[in-house]
């Protein structure tokens, strides 16, 4: 055995990337439940994949076929209702589990100095993942999937002189047709995963490069002991990977109590108006995204003003890049903040909520008023940030990590 | 570089390697642009789907006051409405409440740019499509349906726009213009032909 891997490593890197990335890759010894959602997004990612590996392997992507070819693989293929729902529900609890990665960075600064592209990688996965997602939701093609579709194309509509002629470039037809349902299947099944799987890599480089962020958001590289690792590090391989597999294991029986107990989750995960087929001449009474989309949802609608509307639910994702040169605290950890910081998160906590509940509900004037209120704070959270973190009275950072 | 490298540099022709890197530059560029051409353009509608914009022929003998009918044009959803007399009198009630009264910013024919965006002022035809998304909006011709002041019209489901009984849009609402008019013309009183501009121009 030992034969094997000297011959190996002669020719290709084996042992030394397993220690560069494992067994001496020093984490701070002080991680917490935020620190399970990392790894979880990586099991999430390999369910999709090869789930969605098998089910393409039954699905029939085009107007005729798709619909029934769902309910071909929920009824007549063996256990092709468990790999479907396996994917349905594995695409909200990615959602689930990216929102909780980023509530982490949020909390403890992890997207401050040094870590400024780790987090722009981050964003551009999650860009990545929401595009994933919606031309998913596309191949069903039942009602929600279709109006769903026409309404997130016709987005681009509002951009002034070219918008009408890319949304026909992006649909391949004059309405959301099979064109349209072909080209999200090639992308949602190869373009976008390739582009994830590559970013994925280059955010965990990235990561490995600077060293993780702690909840204490101490540098553990700058206290080292004479061997020359941070006398707070452990390696992630033993500790963290046997942690991790607790996060897994608790992880997964909250996973398959979904998948097995409540898939549809009373019409978050998979919408009652998706069990009948698209039909391109009548909208369903009451048309909502997906749960995951929701927050950005309501504040389209909250805009009486096409182009507005559409640049404020844009200017929303955007706005998130730019969160590492909006922060002018000295300190990472919300442990070590002032009550600004803390009061202005909570704010923008509890607005992201009820934006994600307004945007799962029908319009009337009372709930406007309230998601115009929420993306108000949305944005104050970001943009007030230079002023707030950079007045505000901070604690001072310990110099090494607290237990 | 040491310096014997910047005694190499010097035995260089500059001028050639700049010139040589321009000029693959500009031919590589050229050969991308080329190469990219056949994936951006084949995502334009199909000859196919052009070809399936044909016009559709209605017959309106059936059709009674206050009735609409719903045909397939080019895939999407148009409408023909035979107004009453009574709505048609309503239609300058709440003109000021409008965003375009005057479907002066709209998509309609020039044919169809008057008071009651049509040809015969009896018969509306309209993409069933909301100027903001997309969405099919309901009809609601009834009196009061939405409330009070509702003297009928459309409602969009997705995002709550509101549109008046010609088709236009209400202020305070997400859709910015008013619900398109294909072209269409009348073969005889009883027969409409979606997709086929009327008199003298050409589809």
């Amino acid at each position: 055995m030992e034969k094997l891997l000297g011959w190996i490593d002669d020719r290709f890197p084996l042992s030394k990337m397993f220690k560069e990335h494992l067994s001496e890759y020093y984490a701070p010894k002080n991680f917490n439940f935020w620190y399970f959602f990392g790894s979880l997004a990586i099991l999430v990612l390999v369910n999709q994949l090869v789930t969605g590996i098998w089910l393409a392997m039954f699905y029939t992507p085009s107007a005729a076929g798709a619909f029934s070819s769902v309910e071909y693989i929920m009824r007549d293929v063996h256990y092709g209702w468990v790999l479907r729902y396996l994917h349905s529900t594995g695409a909200s609890f990615f959602f689930i589990v990216i929102y909780l990665h980023m509530f982490r960075a949020l909390l403890y600064g992890s997207y401050k100095k040094p870590r400024e592209l780790l987090w722009i990688f981050g964003m551009c996965l999650f860009v990545l993942l929401m595009a994933e997602a919606f031309m998913g939701y596309l191949l069903p093609w039942g009602q929600m999937s279709y109006w769903g579709a026409q309404v997130i194309i016709s987005l681009f509509g509002a951009i002034p002189k070219v918008g009408p002629h890319l949304v026909e470039f992006l649909r391949g037809d004059y309405t959301v047709s099979g064109a349209t349902l072909n080209r999200f299947y090639a992308l949602h099944v190869i373009a976008i995963p390739l582009m994830m799987l590559f970013m994925v890599l280059i955010h965990i480089l990235a990561l490995h490069h600077v060293g993780s962020n702690n909840p204490d958001g101490v540098e553990i590289k700058k206290n080292k002991g004479a061997d020359g690792k941070p006398v707070d590090g452990i390696p992630f391989h033993p500790y963290y990977t046997v942690k991790d597999i607790f996060g897994v294991a608790v992880f997964l029986f909250i996973f398959c109590f979904v998948v097995f107990f409540k898939p549809e989750m009373g019409g978050y995960f998979l919408e009652h108006a998706n069990f009948l087929p698209a039909n391109p001449l009548s909208t369903p009474a009451h048309i909502a995204p997906v749960w995951y989309f929701t927050p950005f949802y309501a504040m389209l609608r909250a805009v009486p003003n096409k182009l507005a509307g559409v640049l404020i639910m844009g200017a929303a994702i955007v706005v998130m890049f730019f969160l590492p040169w909006l922060d002018k605290s000295p300190v990472k950890s919300i442990r070590y903040r002032g009550y600004a910081t803390k009061v202005m998160l909570a704010l923008f906590t509890i607005s992201f909520l009820i934006l994600a509940y307004l945007g799962a509900e029908s319009v009337t004037p009372g709930r406007t008023i309230a998601a115009r209120i929420c993306t108000l704070m949305y944005f104050a959270f970001f943009l007030l940030m230079p002023i707030y973190t950079k007045l505000e009275k901070t604690k001072p950072e310990p110099t090494r990590v607290t237990s | 570089m040491d310096d014997k490298g910047d005694d190499d540099s010097k035995k260089v022709d500059e001028k050639k390697r700049r010139f040589l890197t321009a000029a693959t530059t500009v031919v590589g560029g050229i050969g991308v642009v080329g190469a990219a051409t056949p994936f951006v353009a084949s995502w334009m509608p199909s000859a196919k789907a052009q070809a399936a914009g044909a016009p559709v022929k209605v017959d309106l003998s059936k059709l009674e006051p206050g009735q609409r009918i719903t045909v397939d044009w080019r895939g999407k959803p148009v409408w023909i409405i035979r107004r009453t007399q009574e709505a048609l009198s309503k239609l300058d009630e709440a003109k000021d409440k409008l965003r375009d009264p005057h479907s002066k910013a709209s998509l309609q024919p020039d044919y169809t740019q008057n008071k009651h965006r049509s040809i015969k002022p009896e018969y509306l035809v309209l993409v069933g499509l909301c100027t903001h998304l997309g969405c099919v909006p309901t009809y609601q011709p009834n009196l009061g349906e939405l409330g009070p002041d509702w003297k009928g019209g459309f409602f969009c489901p997705c995002h709550g726009s509101t549109f008046d009984l010609a088709g236009r849009v209400f202020e305070g609402v997400p859709a910015p213009i008013n619900l398109e008019v294909p072209p269409y013309r009348f073969i005889d009183d009883n027969t409409l032909v979606v997709g086929e501009h009327h008199e003298t121009e050409k589809a």
